[in-house]
């Protein structure tokens, strides 16, 4: 460890701080259908989800090792550059979060890297053609390849069996909805942590401090999977209450079609080798399992939200990328700057989400009254005419305690 | 620029098939089980339902095994 500049540390802690926002955004991937089904408790649901994160970081190093491969060139990167990306993706993530609207901390991690090499080294150092067929393609695919995918099985499911009613059913819906959300935390944890891990020993290589095309150290895995651990299970509940309730109103067995359709994509795509983003997956998913019953609605208003989100998150971070790596280029003191922004822009908007607070206790209640969040929201978009109706804003006519289903006997 | 139509082809086929047929084979285990849970509520039994319904659930238990078996496999 020799070499171990201050630029590296600073490099260090904050792609240990994206992987922590990382952990906490994505949660609801994993969970937030369980938790809004009622399948596992919320607190149980994190930290089976962290859990699996965890041992999900130790599986593999593959997607480490090919990190940042391709899409900017890796000549001449500077740990300034990767300190800059870095910047701009923990800020998307924790706006997003802010905002409750769940968008790819992949997608924010290629926007920051993308704009802070455009800064450091001009347009040319930009894949183009990549950037198309790595990140935007399969960001229209995989909603429409999950959603359909979740929206034929369920209205085969109801199709099959059109009781369902009884313990038996109502238990075995939910423990099929737990294994598959489990596979999709362990994918997560495979993919997600091992892009910081990859970022991390890129910026050693980039600083010197470890030899060129060298496997990730012990001690990167370890914490890069302890961070999106620890992210996973403080929880983003504000996105889980988006994703589970938001979007649809799903039953166990809408939840399980959900989440078993998520987890075939996730490794179908990653698989052959065509990755689709967890978020995107599993948004689709969470609408298709939505549609597919008879009745079901899908708050069109919150899905629009959501694509605005999408569409603007790659741009928003290179936008803050780009602008943080003109001033780390200034000196070190430049560096420290934007390290001072970093953590008072980061405080600013933990204090504003203090304003109200979504936690495990209120995660499942739909009802948003008007406030910081919805100002919020409101900002990012337009509401169309008719949202008044449909929206999150609006008063949503069921009470809050009977979103739940019906509790099943206490022999569960 | 060239876009790799067939591994979203595969991709697209793959996630589908694979997901409706699970969801379809963890159905038919859970009318399996219902269907014990009616027949015992009338004093009956139901081997049949219930050994099917096993057979579904191993199936599906077979398929997750898969799943993780992809995940570690990716080293």
């Amino acid at each position: 460890m020799e070499n171990f500049s201050l630029i590296l540390a600073i490099v260090v802690i904050t792609a240990l701080a994206f992987d922590f926002t990382n952990g906490f955004h994505d949660t609801a991937n994993a969970m937030a259908t369980t938790i809004s089904t009622g399948a596992l408790k919320p607190k149980v649901a994190v930290a089976m989800s962290a859990a699996l994160n965890l041992v999900g970081a130790f599986l593999s190093v593959e997607v480490a090792n090919t990190i940042s491969k391709g899409l900017v060139d890796e000549n001449g990167i500077r740990p300034e550059v990767i300190f800059a990306a870095l910047v701009g993706a923990i800020l998307w993530n924790l706006v997003t979060w802010l905002v409750g609207l769940p968008s790819s901390s992949s997608h924010a991690l290629m926007g920051g890297l993308i704009g802070a090499t455009v800064a450091s080294a001009g347009f040319g150092a930009v894949h183009g053609d990549v950037l198309v067929t790595k990140v935007l393609l399969p960001a229209l695919a995989a909603p429409v390849v999950a959603g359909l995918a979740a929206m034929l099985a369920t209205r085969f499911s109801y199709a099959l069996d059109r009781k369902a009613d009884g313990k038996a059913a109502e238990k075995g819906y939910r423990a099929g909805q737990i294994a598959s959300a489990g596979l999709v935390s362990l994918a997560h944890g495979t993919n997600d942590a091992q892009k910081t891990m990859g970022i991390i020993t890129l910026a050693l290589v980039a600083g010197g401090a470890v030899a060129p095309d060298s496997d990730p150290p012990t001690w990167v895995i370890l914490s890069a999977g302890l961070a999106i651990a620890l992210g996973t299970y403080i929880g983003g509940w504000r996105i889980i209450r988006t994703m589970g309730k938001g979007l649809t109103e799903l039953q166990p067995r809408q939840g399980f079609a959900a989440q078993t359709s998520a987890a075939t994509a996730i490794l179908a795509s990653s698989h052959l080798g065509f990755s689709l983003s967890t978020t995107h997956v599993v948004s689709g998913s969470v609408m298709g399992a939505g549609l597919g019953r008879k009745g079901g609605v899908v708050r069109w208003s919150t899905a629009t939200r959501m694509l605005v989100a999408w569409v603007l998150t790659l741009p928003a971070a290179a936008l803050v990328g780009a602008g943080a790596e003109s001033v780390t280029d200034l000196g070190d003191w430049g560096t420290a700057v934007v390290a001072v922004f970093l953590v008072a822009a980061s405080a600013a908007i933990w204090k504003v989400s203090r304003r109200e607070v979504v936690d495990a206790s209120n995660v499942n209640e739909t009802e948003e009254p008007a406030g910081v969040v919805t100002t919020a929201i409101a900002a990012v978009t337009p509401p169309p005419p008719g949202a008044v109706t449909e929206g999150l804003t609006a008063t949503i006519p069921a009470p809050v305690t009977t979103t739940e289903p019906a509790a099943p006997p206490a022999a569960v | 620029m060239k876009i790799d139509w067939s591994a979203l082809g595969s991709v697209f086929g793959v996630s589908l098939a694979v997901t409706v047929g699970l969801v379809a084979l963890f159905t038919l285990g859970v009318m399996g089980l219902s269907h014990r849970e009616r027949a015992t509520a009338q004093g009956g039994s139901a081997a049949l339902a219930t050994a099917g319904a096993y057979v579904a659930f191993a199936g599906c238990a077979a398929a997750v095994a898969y799943g993780i078996n992809l995940i570690m496999a990716k080293g």
